[in-house]
């Protein structure tokens, strides 16, 4: 096998594994803040491409100048979900929520089967068939911009965690339940904000996938059990770990598909997810509790 | 005889007498309502007594049923034999589960994760195994539908029926003498507190281990009856997660750790489901994923407003045991 295509597949699983670690970013929040199994993420992640195919079916809108309104739309969303429909568990037993989360996943991916019916739909822009020439190398430019707005994202979400006093409240809710409600802080309502930054994630997440990837309702299962692999196998409440378990998954599947059988990909996926939780249970590089 | 035992044993003769009074489509209804009552009961032991959450039941379904399948498709050989195998290959993947879990320390999320992680896993296996199949699915010989062949377990719906009858009454009795056992005690113990229990010198690793086996050697039996129920095997459909989910709500919603909670739970769903499915063809909707909605929305305002479950909150009402 030549070296070069190797090195092409390698290099297109790290720029779409950047998009997955956004996705995982967003749930990794959601988990690490809110400590919520969001077991809707990955159908939050199809709607998400589905409005952004929708945009673009209707007003010829680049997926780009979409994410905007989707990521808005999607922050608003998240945050009413969390303060009308969540907040009221988050003392519940661990089960309990999960079912919640599993009834709205069930709602989320049927609806989406009813309005759009079981077709794959796709987005078809000029640039999604060019591609930058380094030397041998050829890196699809749709690939690359996807990856970037990924990147970009990922450290706003970053300065916003580090820099800003919400941000900085936040970090204290995930640290110390109780000492972030003694020194005053309305928990609920960060609780909320919190759940709509990680779904403005997905939404932007899924954005840049929707140039990659057609979208259909069955996507969604699947990408949630990748979220999860992902937020795990990196470290969960780890920005970095999200963002790189994305590019390990990214890479492993892109390999699988290419040196086994494409059908065998996400078994990489799910035997790395094993050999994480039982070497390094913390994840790469999470802390250990 | 408390009122209980009445009830019981009431709903136990209008089982037994009911293949004569309702048709064909009636009884395989119900047969489904007795196969979820039966996988929820299993998975029942894990989480409901143990506190160990599994959301990848249908790894054992699908082992049990794939076992006892390739052996009479490949051997001619009955599932009276192959039973033993498929709950010989799910106690050892259970074991093995459960062994690496504990001993590693792993709970709660993680551990469900853990148990979505091997199904998945082991539906990919599958995808790419082409002794029995792979993608392609693997077909059983279909029943003869008028004799009873008991030892290959072909025959008509009726048999089927009782036969799932006969398991899940088997396993509600199971678990009854469990509950009160020295065994269940301990389960109780752990799933209310580990530490605690731990303290009171109770080996809360091997106990947490032999839930899972019991667990999964229950599925096993599960997924052998529906290899030879359905006739036709597919690791896509037997493995998805979507299966493993479906095993899990009855009891959830019946309400986790009791007895007749996944009975009800399963009757309800089951019931529930179809008769959403009538009235929408009824009124010509039928819109893919419409189902399915309803089903959710009417998950979320049990989980919402019946966190128990419906049986201790009915229990109450009707002056019985909330078990």
């Amino acid at each position: 096998m030549p070296p070069e295509l190797v090195l092409n597949v390698v290099i297109a699983g790290v720029l779409t594994g950047l998009v997955y670690g956004l996705m995982a970013l967003g749930l990794s929040v959601i988990f690490g803040v809110v400590r919520v199994v969001n077991f809707a993420h990955g159908e939050m992640m199809t709607i998400a491409m589905y409005a952004a195919a929708a945009l673009f079916a209707a007003l010829k809108l680049d997926p780009f100048l979409a994410v905007l309104p989707v990521a808005a739309a999607f922050f608003v969303l998240g945050y009413a979900m969390q303060a009308g429909l969540i907040n009221p568990f988050i003392t519940r037993p661990e089960h309990s929520q999960f079912m919640l989360l599993v009834a709205v996943a069930i709602i989320l991916v049927n609806a989406l089967l009813i309005v759009f019916g079981p077709d794959a739909r796709n987005v078809q822009l000029d640039y999604q068939l060019e591609s930058y020439e380094l030397g041998k190398l050829l890196l699809d430019k749709a690939r690359v911009y996807a990856a970037g707005l990924a990147v970009v994202a990922a450290v706003l979400l970053f300065l916003f965690f580090r820099f800003t006093l919400t941000g900085k409240a936040i970090r204290a809710c995930a640290d110390n339940y109780l000492g972030a409600k003694v020194v005053g802080l309305n928990v609920k309502r960060l609780y909320a904000l919190t759940f709509g930054l990680g779904s403005a994630c997905v939404a932007v997440a899924g954005c840049a996938m929707v140039l990659l990837v057609d979208v259909t309702p069955g996507l969604g299962p699947y990408y949630t059990l990748l979220a999860f692999v992902i937020v795990i196998v990196g470290g969960l409440g780890s920005m970095g770990g999200a963002l790189l378990g994305g590019v390990l998954i990214g890479v492993s599947e892109a390999a699988a598909g290419l040196f086994i059988a494409p059908s065998a990909k996400s078994m990489f996926s799910f035997g790395l997810l094993i050999l994480v939780l039982l070497l390094r249970p913390q994840g790469l590089l999470g802390k250990r509790a | 005889m408390s009122r209980s035992h009445i009830a019981l044993a009431a709903l136990l003769l209008i089982l037994l007498a009911l293949p004569a009074f309702v048709g064909a489509y009636a009884l395989s209804v119900a047969a489904l309502v007795l196969y979820f009552a039966y996988t929820g009961q299993a998975w029942n032991v894990m989480m409901g007594f143990a506190g160990q959450l599994s959301l990848g039941h249908s790894l054992y379904v699908g082992v049990g049923a794939y076992a006892a399948g390739a052996i009479f498709f490949h051997y001619g050989i009955g599932p009276w034999a192959g039973l033993w195998v498929a709950i010989l290959l799910c106690v050892l993947l259970g074991v093995a589960i459960g062994f690496l879990a504990f001993r590693f320390g792993i709970s709660g999320v993680y551990f469900a994760l853990l148990t979505i992680a091997f199904a998945e896993f082991t539906r990919i296996g599958f995808d790419h195994l082409d002794w029995v199949g792979g993608p392609g699915g693997m077909f059983l010989r279909v029943a003869q539908r008028d004799t009873w062949d008991i030892a290959n377990f072909r025959g008509p719906p009726l048999m089927y029926y009782y036969a799932i009858l006969g398991l899940s009454s088997f396993a509600f009795i199971l678990c009854y003498v469990l509950l009160k056992s020295k065994a269940g005690y301990y389960w109780q113990a752990i799933r209310e507190n580990e530490e605690a229990a731990q303290a009171l010198g109770i080996n809360t690793f091997r106990w947490k281990v032999c839930a899972v086996a019991l667990s999964s050697a229950m599925t096993a039996v599960a997924g052998v009856f529906f290899a030879f129920y359905y006739n036709n095997l597919f690791p896509e459909q037997i493995f998805n997660i979507s299966r493993s989910i479906e095993i899990i709500l009855g009891p959830i919603i019946g309400g986790l750790g009791t007895l007749f909670g996944p009975i009800l739970g399963a009757a309800v769903l089951t019931l529930l489901s179809d008769g959403i499915t009538e009235l929408l063809a009824a009124l010509g909707l039928e819109i893919p994923g419409v189902k399915q909605v309803f089903y959710g929305v009417v998950l979320l305002l049990v989980v919402m407003f019946l966190p128990n479950g419906i049986w201790p909150a009915l229990a109450k009402k009707l002056r019985m045991e909330s078990r």
